[in-house]
């Protein structure tokens, strides 16, 4: 018969806590900076089908480190509350706040009431018509919400690519600038000193939809030519 | 129990936003496309509207597509009638549907209107859930499932029939879809036309569609079968000058869908009501 022992509510957190950034550890990292054409989105990722970063609505995108099924459930459903939402009252009432906080309440309810946390960490990124109307929000395994100003680093090595990345950001990079700091900022954590295009993920946000590309719709993946391209552009 | 959760995250798994809706909101779903099952009783459409007095609500009209060499238009007039009242002489028919199709709608205009959204909700929806473009037959699918989802409501005389057009990336030509009220999916050659005018304004394509039209003339053509339609269904607006209202048209080719601008539409009515000044015929 087996004995049920006393495990404190501290313990029981702790251990919960530990359990998912051990999770969150093993992954490749995501950047996400807010520049000045826009926000670019950069994740190490070779795989060219299962994306970390993904589009949520007309200026709202998602990227996420951790278990894939985890955040890709966690993306559907964005997709699914945005859309509702969009529908139901107008496209401009979407907003990365409102959908933020509905992550940060499953997220803290998974956290809480499940067997076992997602091991998961999100960013949850709307583009403004100026730098200072960009949002970034964080998001972690238990719920914890962060609104970030320039720039989120999620995933394995976040403190060192976080310092690579906090010490070249600035405002009135273009996304060039932004891509080249970003995977300047992966490798922080490595041998090498260059990341192939096919090793990472590229999206942006443009600040400018409709007059750049006539759709209301500033979500944009870049392809590894383009990027390769982008990156060939002098500054 | 494990067999049991996978089959439930299997059942609950779609990229659909009309299944959804349905599912988790059937109280947004347009007025016809609410299921059965999940409507309160006593408000079923059949028992709330009786059959021998239609209700008195906008219907738009005319609504042309035409084929034209690297893809295909679509073009509606901007009048939406009430009996014999104009209802509207702003409404815009014809929708960008994706980034490579787009629809025209005739019939109970409310009801297209919301059709019309769910329809583009539905594309993008599907497009950001999967990652991938739905086919253009896909698209025409769902389109003809949403149209009869409608018909409870279409045999109380408020049918929507839509006409769907797009760019087929991998076949590399457009294609048109015309509807029927039970949702009959029919692909189009050439050219073709729904709403009160149609048969005039077909009349016209007739004479006037050649193929491999430039997409220049392409305009002009559905502008001219507009204007024919006009001039003998009075439930279709032409031209007006006066108000500066120009018919809507989209062209779509490899490059996406493409609303014509206002300024060219102008110039291309202009043009059309000088030459029949100038013909200076009756009929």
């Amino acid at each position: 018969m087996t004995q049920q022992f006393y495990v404190s509510p501290e313990q029981l957190m702790k251990d919960r806590a530990d359990f998912a950034r051990k999770g969150i550890a093993r992954g490749r990292s995501v950047v996400v900076i807010s520049c000045r054409e826009g926000i670019a989105l950069v994740a190490e990722n070779p795989s060219p089908s299962l994306h970390k970063i993904g589009e949520i609505y007309d200026k709202i995108a998602f990227a996420a480190v951790g278990k894939y099924n985890e955040f890709e459930s966690l993306r559907q459903a964005g997709v699914r509350y945005a859309d509702v939402r969009g529908y139901s009252y107008d496209r401009e009432d979407v907003t990365a706040r409102g959908l933020a906080s509905v992550y940060a309440q499953s997220l803290g309810a998974v956290f809480t009431a499940e067997q076992k946390p997602f091991e998961v960490e999100l960013a949850v990124a709307e583009v403004g018509s100026s730098q200072e109307a960009d949002h970034l929000y964080r998001l972690t395994f238990d719920g914890s919400i962060a609104d970030e100003h320039g720039f989120i680093v999620m995933g394995g090595q976040a403190d060192k690519v976080s310092a690579a990345v906090e010490a070249g950001w600035q405002g009135e990079l273009d996304f060039a600038g932004a891509i080249r700091l970003a995977l300047a900022g992966l490798v922080a954590d490595k041998e090498t000193t260059t990341l192939p295009a096919s090793a990472v993920e590229v999206a942006v946000l443009d600040r400018r939809p409709e007059t750049g590309r006539g759709t209301r719709r500033a979500f944009r993946r870049l392809e590894d030519a383009d990027v390769v391209a982008l990156l060939a552009e002098e500054n | 129990m494990q067999e049991t959760t996978a089959n439930q995250v299997a059942a609950s798994a779609t990229s659909s936003f009309t299944e959804h809706l349905q599912r988790e909101r059937p109280g947004l779903m347009p007025l016809g496309l609410v299921p059965f099952g999940l409507m309160p009783s006593g408000q079923l459409p059949f028992q709330q509207l009786p059959a021998a007095a239609p209700l008195q609500v906008p219907h738009g009209t005319t609504i042309v597509a035409l084929t034209y060499a690297g893809g295909v238009l679509m073009a509606g007039d901007r009048r939406a009638t009430m009996g014999n009242v104009i209802a509207s002489r702003h409404i815009e028919k014809v929708f960008p549907a994706d980034q490579y199709s787009v629809l025209g709608i005739a019939g109970t205009a409310g009801i297209a209107l919301d059709i019309t959204r769910l329809f583009q909700v539905e594309l993008e929806h599907y497009e950001k859930i999967e990652g991938t473009l739905l086919s253009l037959d896909g698209k025409a699918n769902r389109l003809g499932a949403m149209i009869r989802g409608n018909l409870a409501m279409a045999m109380q005389g408020l049918a929507v029939v839509p006409l769907f057009a797009g760019f087929d990336l991998p076949a590399g030509l457009g294609r048109l879809f015309s509807y029927d009220v039970t949702g009959g999916r029919y692909e189009e050659q050439e050219h073709h036309t729904v709403g009160s005018g149609s048969m005039f304004a077909r009349g016209a394509l007739k004479k006037l569609w050649r193929p491999n039209l430039s997409e220049q003339d392409a305009v002009a053509v559905a502008v001219e079968a507009l204007y024919d339609a006009a001039d003998d269904d009075s439930a279709t607006g032409g031209p007006d000058p006066v108000r500066q209202l120009w018919p809507v048209v989209y062209v779509v080719n490899r490059a996406g869908a493409v609303r014509v601008p206002e300024r060219d539409l102008a110039a291309v009515a202009g043009t059309i009501i000088e030459s029949r000044a100038v013909a200076q015929r009756e009929a």
